[in-house]
């Protein structure tokens, strides 16, 4: 059963390019969509299954990306260790964080994990030497993988999908074992969970570093797909919409966060069009949706549609 | 080392309680509570409300640091120990109020409780490497045969959310059970059970003592009590107001005067 | 330097006025409703950008300042009305949710009103500024210190003398309790919430002289608020207030003696701190000390 969704994603994934060849919209929409879904699966790990929230993940994408960027333009550095590195600061650093932010609850551990994600965003914008300040870094060059350069709008879409696949992959198979269950079950009482010999707060320790790996390892294809970054794409604002992507889906279903950063990445690139009008209207889809469906846009809609289904039923019987 | 143990005569107790005090803010809740449970029995702990019987349990488990005592399990000193430390010695415990994992079915709730008995860890979970496979099969075959001790085989891929009340509470047995415990704390386990749920449940504690799980029980339900107890403990406002066997008890005029009443006439 | 350190105090003061009375905003609200309102920056905002339109529209200051007041306040209402009470009771994470929609939502509105310029406000009683020993001091300053006193003082009053206030605090310590002593508690959620975006929009309008004011003028004083409420103690008015002041006094001190572009780190940095390591706040969360 889950091999089957998986499949089925992996050749719908696979499908696009081909259906649509030489599409800018679908290369790119694509890869952003696909680069969010990476942040949603790692932060739903966090939010949906061990049921802790964090307002401050962007902060984590963008150590990876600043951590590639400073590498590869300021000591030439090979992209993947670059990447690499990126990966060790935000793990390093998130499992420091990790054991007395996770001890707060609620509202106080999103206030922490938010002024977390300000206090690194100022260090962006104010450390002007080595993160260039709130112009950003640019010319980054493209990931190159052992010899294979992805400079192409193909190719990216191909890295970042496979990147996103296995994503999904490790989320699935970690949601579905041992530590998946303990994770899930410091959501459902930590009470029941020490009780049974979970060590609650190494339980959270590992699931925030592991999201925190996730969103790394997203900031740092990031860098090198835009080739530019700056203190804009990690503030406030971006670590919202990752949790709203995650909420959107449907808390505690990797699929669900895949496809709710992919519809809030579609939604975005469809507000566009109206222009001033994009954030009335996000705000106000954002209210709706958790007011009118707080499981989430597609748990949301299909019970929506069975209710319609039972009343056309009803009406023709 | 857990054979060695068992080995010992059976004068060693398995779990020796000494002067056990916690308080709240001026209130004594225990008052130097001592006891000893000899391994292999059904130990029941009764007493009105309020008397301490729920923070004996919570000071048991590493919830509350109690201010002076000892806690002996086994030879091990649980004082100060976190939760998860005095579980992985092998107690565990249900709860009064349901602690049930509601966002996973039946049996992941109970594969929950066979943490303690797994080692995957992070890294080959996500990987899922073939030894995962493995360990996750006998995890279910584990789980599966903590289900049908408890008659709940038939609903093992229900969301535990879903079940009523009196299954709830089973499953919160089953997934105690599960973690192989030596000893088992039963915090008032027929609260809210109707009388045929409350006869099942006497025999499914009767079960595990015969599976050599010894059971520390709280109890209001007293002729489940004095049927199914080895022993029993009384506490009175955080002390010791008696100890013995149901037939001492329910023929001890202190206790009859402080709580038992009408009660004893139901007994065996 | 010692100069130096009295011109700090006083921009310290008058800014943590502002985040005082948005913390207090904030802890109304959380008592009455166990919602943290990340909108709660977006009615400073909207107080201030409405009031700047009304001037500019002819009417007189006090007039703007009412109107624009009472028009926050009926946001307010509305925020309640629609997006609070129909999700009475849900998670946690979903209220923030919630409220950080409104607030862009909010922020939207203004964004279509007003665009996305800066919007100056003529001070209440002119620029010239008043010299104290070695430091300067703007008469807008003492407006905002003094209007925020008032105001707090207020507060306390009508928590502690009327009716009206005790019924409201009751709701705070226990809903269901409250309700059977005969207080409607969906009023009470009203007026929590009124309250606490009239605060707000005043504010707004106090400060609005110094700082100018555009649509997203709300994000980090609300943010800040959000802090002083929890360096007080989440849900005790008096400790917001406090953790406001010295929120801001530190803000202005780091601003002086490191750097101003690490001023918001160095707020933050202390909330985690304070969190970490007394995370029910400074001036604590004692059941008698709540109002």
């Amino acid at each position: 059963m889950r091999r089957i969704g998986f499949f089925t994603f992996a050749v719908g994934v696979a499908l696009l390019p081909a259906l649509f060849p030489d599409n800018y919209f679908v290369m790119a929409v694509g890869v952003s969509a696909g680069l969010n879904a990476i942040l949603a699966v790692g932060l739903n790990l966090l939010m949906g299954y061990a049921g802790q929230i964090s307002l401050g993940h962007a902060a984590f994408f963008g150590m990876g990306a600043y951590t590639s960027a400073i590498l590869t333009t300021r000591y030439a550095c090979p992209s993947l260790i670059a990447l690499t590195a990126g990966l060790i600061i935000a793990g390093v650093i998130a499992w420091l964080l990790a054991r007395p932010i996770l001890r707060l609850r609620g509202h106080y551990l999103a206030m922490a994990t938010l002024g977390f994600g300000v206090i690194v965003h100022v260090l962006m914008v104010q450390a002007t030497p080595w993160t260039g300040g709130p112009d950003g870094l640019n010319g980054i060059p493209p990931l190159n993988l052992l010899g294979w350069s992805v400079d192409s709008d193909l190719r990216w879409y191909a890295v970042i999908m496979a990147a996103l696949l296995l994503a999904i992959g490790l989320s699935l198979n970690l949601v579905d074992s041992r530590i998946g269950r303990a994770l899930r079950a410091v959501r459902g009482s930590e009470f029941a969970a020490q009780m049974l010999g979970i060590d609650t707060g190494r339980a959270k320790t590992q699931v925030f570093v592991v999201s925190a790996l996730f969103a790394a390892f997203a900031g740092s294809l990031f860098a090198h797909q835009q080739s530019f970054v700056s203190p804009d794409s990690f503030n406030l604002t971006v670590s919202v919409e990752l949790v709203t992507m995650v909420v959107l889906g449907g808390l505690a279903s990797t699929y669900g966060s895949a496809c709710g950063a992919i519809a809030l990445t579609l939604l975005h690139e469809g507000l566009v069009v109206f222009e001033d009008y994009e954030m009335m209207i996000h705000g106000a889809l954002l209210m709706a949706v958790m007011i009118f469906m707080p499981q989430g846009l597609f748990i949301g809609l299909s019970q929506g549609a069975r209710r319609l289904w039972r009343l056309k039923n009803k009406a023709s019987a | 080392m857990t054979t060695a143990l068992s080995t010992l005569p059976s004068a060693a107790p398995l779990l020796a309680v000494e002067g056990l005090e916690q308080s709240f803010g001026g209130v004594m809740a225990l008052a130097g509570v001592s006891f000893q449970v000899p391994a292999g029995l059904i130990y029941a702990v009764i007493g009105p409300n309020g008397a301490g019987k729920t923070t004996l349990f919570n000071a048991l488990c590493g919830f509350y640091s109690p201010s002076a005592g000892s806690i002996c399990f086994e030879g091990d000193e649980l004082l100060g120990l976190p939760p998860y430390r005095i579980a992985a010695l092998g107690v565990t415990r249900t709860f009064q109020n349901l602690q049930l994992f509601f966002n996973m079915t039946v049996l992941e709730n109970v594969m929950v409780g066979c943490h303690l008995r797994a080692r995957t860890g992070l890294l080959a979970a996500a990987l899922r490497l073939p030894g995962v496979r493995r360990e996750e099969r006998q995890l279910r075959e584990w789980a599966h045969e903590a289900l049908e001790v408890c008659e709940l085989a038939d609903r093992a891929e229900q969301p535990a959310g879903a079940l009523p009340y009196g299954l709830m509470k089973r499953v919160e047995i089953a997934r105690a059970l599960a973690a192989k415990p030596r000893l088992l704390l039963l915090d008032e386990p027929a609260a809210g059970l109707n009388d045929t749920e409350t006869l099942a449940l006497r025999d499914l504690i009767a079960r595990i003592r015969a599976a050599g799980i010894t059971v520390l029980l709280v109890e209001h339900h007293m002729p489940l009590v004095m049927s199914v107890s080895d022993r029993l403990l009384v506490l009175d406002y955080g002390s010791v107001l008696a100890e013995g066997t149901p037939a001492d008890i329910q023929a001890d005029p202190r206790v009859i005067a402080a709580y038992l009443g009408g009660a004893v006439q139901y007994a065996v | 330097m010692p100069e130096q350190l009295f011109q700090f105090l006083v921009t310290g003061i008058t800014v943590g006025s502002l985040y005082a009375l948005v913390g207090l905003g904030f802890a109304i609200i959380y008592n009455a409703s166990d919602v943290v309102n990340f909108a709660q920056g977006e009615f400073v905002m909207l107080g201030a950008m409405t009031a700047i339109a009304l001037l500019s529209a002819g009417l007189p200051l006090p007039l703007a300042a009412i109107v624009a007041t009472l028009l926050t306040v009926l946001v307010g209402l509305l925020l309640e009305r629609f997006a609070i009470e129909p999700t009475v009771g849900a998670p946690v994470v979903t209220t923030i949710i919630i409220t950080i929609g409104a607030a862009i939502f909010l922020r939207g509105i203004a964004l279509l009103l007003w665009g996305k310029d800066f919007h100056p406000m003529p001070a209440f009683s002119g620029d010239r500024p008043i010299h104290l020993g070695g430091a300067t001091l703007l008469p807008q300053s003492l407006w905002v210190m003094g209007v925020t006193l008032l105001l707090v003082v207020l507060v306390r009053l009508f928590f502690n003398r009327t009716l009206l206030g005790k019924a409201l605090l009751a709701c705070s310590f226990n809903r269901a309790a409250a309700q059977l002593v005969g207080i409607n508690v969906r009023v009470m959620l009203r007026l929590a919430y009124g309250l606490s975006a009239g605060l707000g929009a005043l504010a707004g309008i106090l400060i609005a002289p110094i700082t100018f004011s555009s649509y997203e003028a709300g994000i980090m004083l609300g943010l800040k608020g959000f802090s002083a409420a929890i360096v007080g103690g989440i849900g005790n008015p008096m400790g917001a207030v406090a953790g406001g002041l010295l929120l801001g006094v530190l803000e202005a001190l780091g601003a002086g003696f490191i750097s101003s572009g690490y001023k918001d780190a160095i707020a933050f940095l202390f909330v985690l701190m304070v969190l970490f390591f007394e995370p029910t706040g400074l001036f604590g969360h004692k059941v008698a000390d709540r109002v």
